[in-house]
């Protein structure tokens, strides 16, 4: 986790895509997209069924590790709205063991809107924590300050000769997009255009390594 | 004439020879007097070679003796290309002979019609069987020859190929059961001997470099004194490279051209069509060319760089001169003085006829899934029979039934341990043993997908009028920016804007960078290895070196040492205040790379401050902070076991190896071109899969497919298992004061080379990050 701040607040980001809200007592993540390997099994392709487990187990590690109290999911938590009810054994006692010891939000997203919750946690449309939006897509119309995701922001970047691609944040002074957290989640390039517009021009690529956090300018 | 013996005799037949001797007329003539003698309507001969463009080519060239003896035959091309009302046509009312590639057999294959389509078959004829036998297009292509078999069990199979090194290897590959008896050896005349030389400019090698670069004026003064010539490259990028440096020094504005894989089809078939007509006085080409088109008058052809293995230099040297009579012409300009050594070794090599070594795997694991499936989709099966099948194809005759299930759970269900998709099963077992697909949208799937090249993502680079020029790799692509400048096809580009899977470019005069593929580079085979170690170890050779290279030689060995060809030698110099380690391992660039990783992990954990490595395809250099005065424990065997296991299972070697096996057994579905979602992508990346599957199900057929094709295919492995066992008991350790003489060759690209010397990829990010604030520091 490294230090990071963001309107005026101070955050600590996981390299994952998980972040550290200490005055909060608060963790956010979004983009989980749960069962989404089983989504896709309907059509013919078995991915691997272990996604939400993964993705699960890496939250709870975080969650134990930060010690928080609340939890807010920015949207796309299932794959699709019917998730909650594929979700395996394993991956659902552990949501549930999660959900019922944190204060938990799902927020919903354009993947699972209105999803039957068979797991715990209240469903929002969106949140407001100490002046700051919680939502899953950024809106630049609004000047709040605002931290969503849907985008699965990722920075490619080619350095000598060799291809590093790195799930990351983008930011600017008052727009922050999280990476996708699920363990299936892809990504778009954090300079794609769209990507841009909802940021503003200062857009920035933020990746968490070791001690630090590093920024990236977005340029046009 | 011996090939209609063996025909009339019913015999299957593998007939070897070299380039030009007419072999796929030899392969075409009983075909064609069978038909002449009884004509009869249905499919009579398969001929299958490995490029789509060979078909078309053949198919010209057959259709002139047909129309001239007035046959009725018709002969028609079925590939990827093939518009699809013709292929509908083809399976209704199929031509006497059909020219195709292994995918589009196979697909064929998947249709229930096959079983009528192909039960008056009588001939397969299967062209440049060399060039893809030991891959897996070869693997699929040997499991359509058990399935065509089974239809029509008299079928007789003619191989075509080119030198090789073990003919019986082939014959045993290309025969049911695995039984070389039932397939005759026929030997074509070999020909005129070729000749060969390597150009030196001025009696000077260089020290480093590995394109030939240097001699862009004496490659086109031999272009300007030959009437046609091909100029081999050995990746696309330098071929890019080089057609720029011969452009330049063009004074008389000869008309040359370029040519690789990524080029645009029509653009690739225009400066064919151009060399054909004779209209090209030279064409700069990569491996796209080593087979394929026959184009009789090329006189000259000339290896930039190392050629890394004897056959292949024989196979592009035969593609001058197409007429056995004559000896083809041929030149390699080394790039620097090992690959002086090592295109010395390639000479002898080829007068002693020695070909390069070839290795036979067992039949992989995602190719067999994919036939499973086509099969299927064919009509439903009997698994007893369907294994009986299989095993007849040579590299599956050692499938276990145990394996066998698997992949049919694979197939079935994705063959997981957690049984969570039966609900959506692919293949549902009706009766024990009988086995049929649960919907037809299987086999629509399946046809979309199936295929055995994986490439990895592509954007097409276009001008704005939307022409397309060719194809690069997403990865190289993320690194351009509007307003860069790429050289490619020929010309200097410059980026205009992203559209998206297109980039837009328009031409341009300025100065560019070079467009980079990822993938493994070409290793020297063991064999020339073998010999260059010989030469160090023979001084007596020296005198057939030019000066340099002989004086380069001789300080060496009176500074530091020359290896034994049973040695391993390692030399460690302090120079600029770093200490050096240069291993002369002659292991290839690619075990190499895995190698640098390794020992500067070690050097880590044994506080010598590792700074980076650099690696050629004869030596590696290591360097760090601290001097090492032992370097025996930095390669002792037990890396091997834990960390080189730890490291593959982590590097890209096998995350790639598991993509080509998760699209190839269809575990993923391919992104198909104009189907390319924007904005929020829907593909997932293989990669995320791997990490998953790794950890909680490191057992799956798929995890076990890729390592084996890690293993075999990736024959580096191989290698750096042999030079780690064999470090303990070779290796001489010489100290010396300052840089040696062989060192210099690796010490030159330190800095230069794009390689990433070990840092990890943080690292690699923190600089990249500081050299952006130090640029746009405003002071």
């Amino acid at each position: 986790m490294v230090p990071f701040s963001f309107a005026g607040h101070d955050f600590l980001a996981d390299p994952q895509g998980a972040l550290h809200w200490p005055a909060e007592r608060a963790l956010l993540v979004a983009d989980l997209h749960l069962e989404k390997a089983s989504w896709f099994a309907r059509l013919g392709q078995f991915l691997p069924p272990y996604d939400s487990q993964a993705t699960l187990a890496a939250l709870t590690a975080i969650v134990e590790r930060a010690g928080v109290e609340r939890l807010y999911c920015l949207g796309d938590s299932f794959h699709d709205r019917f998730g909650c009810d594929r979700l395996p054994e394993e991956a659902r006692a552990m949501l549930l063991a999660l959900t019922a010891r944190l204060d938990w939000t799902w927020i919903l997203g354009n993947h699972d809107p209105g999803f039957a919750d068979h797991c715990g946690g209240r469903l929002l449309e969106e949140a407001e924590v100490a002046g700051v939006l919680l939502r899953h897509e950024a809106d630049p119309a609004d000047p709040r300050p605002e931290i969503s995701g849907h985008y699965h922001p990722k920075l490619r970047l080619q350095l000598k000769g060799r291809n590093v691609s790195r799930r990351c944040y983008v930011g600017s002074s008052a727009k922050l997009i999280l990476p996708a957290f699920g363990a299936l989640t892809g990504g778009l390039d954090a300079g794609h255009p769209e990507i841009r517009r909802k940021v503003g021009p200062e857009a920035a690529a933020f990746v968490p390594v070791a001690d630090r956090m590093l920024r990236f300018p977005l340029a046009a | 004439m011996e090939m209609l013996e063996r025909a009339h005799a019913g015999r299957s037949a593998l007939l070897v020879a070299a380039t030009g001797a007419g072999k796929t007329l030899a392969g075409f003539l009983p075909t064609i007097c069978d038909l002449a003698e009884q004509p009869a309507e249905g499919l009579h001969t398969l001929y299958v070679s490995p490029l789509k463009a060979l078909a078309v080519d053949v198919q010209r060239n057959l259709l002139t003796p047909i129309e001239e003896m007035g046959l009725p035959i018709r002969v028609e091309t079925r590939t990827g290309d093939t518009p699809s009302d013709r292929k509908a046509r083809q399976r209704v009312r199929p031509p006497q002979v059909l020219l195709t590639t292994p995918e589009s057999l196979s697909l064929l294959l998947s249709y229930p019609d096959s079983f009528t389509l192909f039960e008056n078959l009588r001939t397969i004829v299967i062209d440049e069987i060399h060039a893809f036998a030991r891959e897996k297009r070869g693997d699929l292509l040997s499991l359509s020859l058990s399935r065509l078999q089974a239809i029509v069990p008299d079928l007789r199979r003619v191989g075509l190929s080119a030198t090789v090194a073990d003919p019986d290897a082939y014959r045993q590959w290309l025969a049911p059961d695995a039984d070389e008896e039932l397939v005759d050896l026929v030997i074509g005349d070999p020909g005129a001997e070729p000749h060969l030389d390597i150009l030196i400019p001025e009696g000077r090698v260089p020290w480093s470099g590995h394109s030939g670069r240097y001699a862009a004026r004496q490659v086109m003064d031999l272009i300007q004194r030959h009437k046609t010539t091909l100029v081999f490259c050995n990746t696309r990028g330098l071929a890019e490279l080089i057609f720029q440096d011969l452009w330049r020094v063009n004074d008389n504005a000869l008309p040359i051209g370029v040519h690789h894989g990524s080029l645009a089809l029509e653009a690739r078939r225009k400066v064919e069509a151009a060399m054909a007509d004779g209209r090209l006085r030279a064409l700069v080409c990569t491996s796209s060319l080593d087979l394929g088109i026959d184009w009789g008058d090329v006189e000259l052809v000339i290896q930039m760089g190392a050629p890394k293995g004897s056959s292949r230099l024989l196979q592009r040297i035969g593609r001058a001169n197409h007429r056995l009579d004559e000896p083809s012409e041929g030149t390699i300009v080394p790039g620097n003085r090992f690959e002086y050594l090592e295109a010395r070794a390639a000479l002898d090599a080829v007068d002693a006829r020695e070909m390069d070594p070839e290795v036979f795997r067992p039949g992989t694991l995602d190719t067999l899934a994919q036939h499973i499936l086509a099969c299927a989709c064919a009509a439903p099966f009997e698994q007893a029979a369907l294994l009986r099948e299989i095993r007849s194809a040579a590299p599956y005759a050692g499938l276990t039934d145990e394996v066998f299930d698997r992949v049919l759970q694979y197939i079935a269900t994705g063959g997981y341990a957690l049984r969570a998709y039966d609900k959506f099963r692919r293949l549902v077992e009706d009766s024990p043993g009988h086995w049929r697909i649960t919907k037809p949208a299987v086999a629509l799937q399946h046809r979309l997908n199936a295929g055995i090249i994986v490439d990895n993502p592509m954007l097409d680079v276009r001008f704005k009028n939307g022409r397309m020029l060719g194809r690069v790799e997403e990865g190289f692509a993320s690194t351009l920016t509007v307003g860069d400048h790429i050289f490619f096809a020929g010309l200097s580009l410059e980026v205009l804007s992203f559209k998206d899977s297109d980039i837009l470019v328009r031409a341009s005069a300025k100065e560019a960078r070079l467009v980079t593929y990822g993938g493994q580079r070409m290793s020297m085979t063991t064999h020339l290895a073998d010999r260059v170690r010989a030469f160090l170890a023979s001084p007596q050779e020296w005198h057939r070196f030019p000066d340099d290279v002989r004086e380069w030689l001789e300080v060496q060995q009176r500074r530091s040492r020359l290896p034994q060809p049973d040695e391993l030698l390692v030399e460690t110099f302090p120079h600029e205040k770093r200490h050096y380690m240069v291993m002369y391992s002659f292991e290839g660039w690619n075990a190499h790379q895995s190698l640098g990783m390794l020992i500067t992990k070690r050097m880590e954990k044994a506080g010598l401050k590792p700074l980076g490595f650099v690696a050629n395809d004869y030596a590696i250099a290591v360097y760090g902070l601290e001097p090492i005065d032992d370097p025996a424990p930095l390669l002792s065997a037990d890396i091997l076991e834990g960390e080189f296991v730890e490291w593959v299972e982590q590097s890209m070697l096998l995350k790639r190896a598991f993509r080509e096996v998760a699209v190839i057994g269809g575990l993923v579905e391919r992104q198909h071109p104009g189907k390319r979602k924007t904005g929020k992508q829907v593909s997932f990346s293989t990669d995320l899969i791997y990490d998953v599957l790794r950890k909680y199900e490191p057992e799956h057929l798929l995890m076990k497919a890729a390592w084996e094709d890690a293993r075999a295919r990736m024959t580096e492995l191989g290698r750096l298992a042999r030079l780690v066992e064999r470090a303990a008991d070779q290796m001489v350790h010489v100290a010396t004061s300052r840089v040696t003489p062989m060192a210099v060759p690796l010490m030159v690209i330190i800095g230069r080379e794009a390689l990433p010397s070990g840092t990890a990829d943080d690292q690699l990010l923190i600089e990249a990050e500081a050299l952006a604030q130090e640029a746009m520091r405003l002071d």
